[in-house]
């Protein structure tokens, strides 16, 4: 079943606190090199599954692969080759930040001195304040230097960048592409869509625990409606019988509709049939993406659009 | 009416704006902290009339008594000059010294928790941008200050009243003063430092420094009249005479001292940016050493190591200074001979008396080991072991860095003491260290348990904190009550031998250091099994 080209495999995971199921039967799966998007909802259960990728929880049932290895019994060799950046980090009041750095960077077994002052110039960062001096973003980006220097084949981010302004966010997003471009794999869990949209070459939508969709952003946007507007020559005709479509307006020669995508072909048949004089048509944004995952009332059209990749 | 232009710092309006808010949620998050400390502290005064009368039930003995302190400088340093042979008046000696000190500390934590803690925390920000006056939050501490010292004079002054209503409640007030002169000057000191423990120990430093000054001025002259005495607080406190014709007007130098040190916190406050302080914190260097998780346990809590080797050796050599003293002190009393032979065994004073404080500086080392062990659990909540367990260290290795510090730090503290006593004392090094290695296996039972409890759930940790304060009140109160054999040996420490003097009896010491294995390696085991909690 463990394919080698898999950074994460995860199939099937459930985790209860009590009577709260954070994670209701989850999977994910990472191939080797890729940026892997995580999204859902606060609560949705990402830093949970993050947690049990870690080792810091054990999960209740389901398989979880990390690198190859169970992430709870071989804990400590698979943090070797793993790098995380939690969504809050917490500092020792008493350390400076070049000191937690280059201990998390000895902790994971290595760091390339050259690329830690390197990425320090580039994140802006002043080494030499106490851990209770720093900001929030400064407090990440001491975790993201650490990451990013060390010698590691996996980085868990989990909402790394909530708190970086947006020259800093540009400043990530390179060094994000750089581990990519070294053949390294990045899970990011965000709730920023742009960057997600800019990094990830799949994404994995998460709600309650479950995982909804997951895929390329190409793939994931043929599963949802294109807005389709046209001015035609005569009166449409058929439209209404044709599989996938919705919304239709039809005023006079205009016709205004929603089509899901993959139906998209015959609609625009039916369409020239009657003759185009104008036309336009807009895929879905990344937001009406999101949104229709997000959103509870919208339950009954995702469990009919489920299509986990596998 | 002050308009927006005409605003100058400090003369603006509504600088106290919900000081009466603030109040009353600093009051509810203190609801056990304060009533606890008031109480324990009330307690150990309002014990000593009968606890004395058990020990010098005639008026000849404690004249006795009264008599041998003049001449006893080393005793006099420790407890203070004895000014009447009145019940009374010997309960304000034996306890006013000491229930100075917890009331001043008791208020420095609370002053501290309030102001300081808040800014470095971050919560104070959000509160200032409420409806909240600049000098609402600090007014409020004190005032939270102010209430539990008022509640502290209040119970030694009923306690006490049967041995004369008036003198009760100076010695009441003069309590009290102590702690509010040390919360206002935990109130200046929050000002110019940016982190609370940084400023908790600067405050304790000042504490320390006054109980100094009173014990040297003590020392060298009887009856508090040597100048050392007067500028100490604490010394204010034994010079206020309470019982023995008191002088109430002692009491304006505690109003004096609050209200100067009030009015510059005050003026600080008012001048200072939230989350700012007067000192600048010193950066830190750019690159670390740190490269393990037990080096990073070590360079977390070696303040705390310094700090108890510190105090436990100066304590060592105190009493161990005292040893010879003492026997001369107690003398023919019958009463106190039993209940240092109750405490520290049958065999001469000496050693007795060695024996019962190398077992009272056992029981504080508890609470040492507890603290300690509980490291683990304050960096797991706060969430910063979760990073450091995300790099290759295995939980074993991340906790036994911290434990190695709680453990072989409880026996490197304990020999400290012995070096202590064995200095103070001037001879018997080898059965000195002895017993004081002894304590080692009470110590390692208390901390095996405080592992146990941590290693099942996080939430069941503090629980270690009530078995420290059990074994320290059984150890502590125990034997001067006569407590039954029963009750003493609910304590590890009830079953470790009396030394020096008394038999070594290897099985219970052995035992127990098994127990203390057995606890820690169940401990590790579940902490290994476990969620780890995200805070």
């Amino acid at each position: 079943m463990t394919k080698a080209n898999l950074a994460i495999e995860v199939s099937g995971l459930h985790k209860s606190f009590g009577r709260t199921h954070a994670l209701d039967g989850l999977d994910l799966t990472v191939e080797t090199g890729e940026v892997h998007g995580f999204l859902g909802p606060n609560g949705a259960g990402k830093s949970t599954a993050i947690r049990v990728l870690l080792g810091l929880l054990r999960a209740d049932a389901g398989a979880a692969r990390v690198l190859g290895r169970d992430p709870w019994a071989d804990a400590v060799e698979v943090h070797r080759r793993i790098a995380y950046v939690p969504g809050d980090v917490t500092l020792w009041r008493n350390l400076s930040g070049g000191e937690v750095i280059d201990l998390y960077g000895r902790l994971r077994g290595g760091l390339d001195a050259g690329r830690r002052a390197e990425l320090i110039e580039r994140f802006e960062l002043d080494p030499t304040k106490k851990g209770r001096t720093y900001s929030k973003g400064n407090r990440q980006k001491v975790a993201l230097v650490a990451a990013f220097a060390s010698d590691v084949d996996l980085l868990i981010l989990d909402e790394p960048t909530s708190g970086l302004d947006p020259l800093m966010e540009e400043v990530f997003q390179r060094c994000v592409r750089e581990e990519r471009d070294r053949g390294r794999t990045v899970l990011l869990s965000s709730h920023i869509l742009s960057e997600v949209e800019e990094l990830c070459d799949r994404v994995s939508i998460i709600r309650k625990g479950v995982t909804v969709e997951s895929g390329s952003l190409t793939d994931l946007r043929h599963l949802t409606r294109t807005t389709v507007t046209a001015e035609l020559a005569g009166p449409p005709g058929g439209l209404a019988r044709l599989p996938g479509v919705h919304d239709l307006d039809i005023q006079g020669n205009r016709v205004h509709l929603q089509v899901d995508t993959d139906k998209l072909n015959a609609v625009l048949r039916s369409l020239t049939d009657s003759g185009v004089r104008s036309l336009t048509s807009t895929p879905p944004t990344l937001e009406e993406l999101f949104l229709r995952h997000y959103q509870d009332d919208v339950q009954a059209a995702v469990a009919s659009g489920v299509a986990v990749a596998r | 009416m002050t308009t927006a232009f005409a605003v100058r710092p400090g003369s603006s309006t509504g600088q106290l704006t919900g000081t009466g808010t603030l109040l009353r949620f600093a009051l509810r998050r203190d609801r056990v902290m304060v009533p606890v400390w008031v109480a324990v502290t009330g307690l150990m005064v309002l014990s000593m009339p009968n606890s004395l009368k058990s020990l010098y039930g005639t008026g000849a003995e404690r004249a006795d008594l009264m008599r041998q302190m003049a001449t006893n400088s080393s005793l006099r340093a420790l407890i203070g000059p004895v000014f009447d042979d009145s019940l009374g008046a010997l309960t304000a000696w034996r306890a006013g010294v000491y229930a100075g000190v917890l009331a001043a500390v008791m208020s420095l934590l609370v002053v501290i928790r309030h102001t300081r803690d808040e800014e470095e925390s971050g919560r104070q920000e959000l509160i200032a941008s409420g409806t909240v006056g600049r000098r609402a939050s600090l007014t409020a501490a004190l005032l939270t200050a102010a209430v539990a010292n008022g509640g502290l004079a209040l119970l030694v002054t009923l306690g006490l009243a049967g041995q004369g209503a008036a003198s009760a409640a100076a010695f009441g007030l003069g309590i009290a003063g102590v702690g509010t002169v040390f919360a206002t000057m935990a109130a200046v000191v929050a000002q110019l430092t940016e982190s609370a423990r940084l400023a908790r120990g600067l405050t304790a430093g000042v504490l320390g420094a006054a109980f100094v000054l009173r014990a040297a001025g003590d020392a060298s002259e009887d009856g508090g009249s040597s100048v050392l005495t007067w500028l100490s607080p604490l010394g204010w406190l034994e010079n206020e005479r309470s019982f023995a014709d008191e002088r109430w007007w002692v009491l304006l130098l505690f109003v004096a001292a609050t209200a100067v040190q009030g009015a510059v916190a005050y003026e600080l406050a008012g001048r200072r940016d939230v989350g700012m302080s007067f000192l600048p914190t010193r950066p830190g260097p750019a690159a670390g050493r740190l490269s393990t998780a037990g080096a990073l346990a070590w360079r977390l809590q070696r303040g705390s190591v310094l700090g108890w080797s510190i105090g436990f050796f100066l304590t060592g050599v105190v009493y161990g200074g005292l040893a010879e003293g003492m026997a001369d002190f107690v003398g023919d009393n019958e009463g106190a001979r039993a209940m240092f032979e109750r405490m520290g065994g049958q065999s001469g004073l000496t050693n007795a008396f060695l024996a019962s404080m190398i077992g009272m500086l056992g029981l504080f080392a508890a609470l040492y080991v507890v603290a300690a062990v509980l490291r683990l659990h304050g960096e797991e909540t706060s969430g910063r072991a979760e990073p450091v367990l995300a790099n290759a260290v295995g939980r074993l290795r991340w906790a036994g860095g911290h434990l190695a510090v709680a453990f072989a730090g409880s026996v490197w503290i304990m020999l400290l003491a012995g070096l202590g006593f064995v200095l103070g004392h001037g001879r018997s090094a080898g059965p000195i260290l002895g017993a004081c290695l002894v304590q080692v296996a009470g110590i390692w039972v208390v901390g095996g348990v405080a592992v146990l409890l941590y290693g099942l759930s996080p939430r069941a940790a503090s629980g270690a904190w009530g078995l420290a304060g059990a074994v320290l009140l059984i150890g502590w109160i125990g034997p001067a009550l006569n407590a039954p054999r029963a009750v003493l040996d609910l304590s590890p420490f009830g079953h470790l031998p009396k030394l020096p003097g008394g038999e070594m009896e290897w099985g219970p010491v052995l035992s127990l250091t098994g127990l203390a294995a057995v606890l820690v390696a169940g401990g590790l085991a579940a902490l290994r099994r476990r969620d780890q909690s995200s805070g």
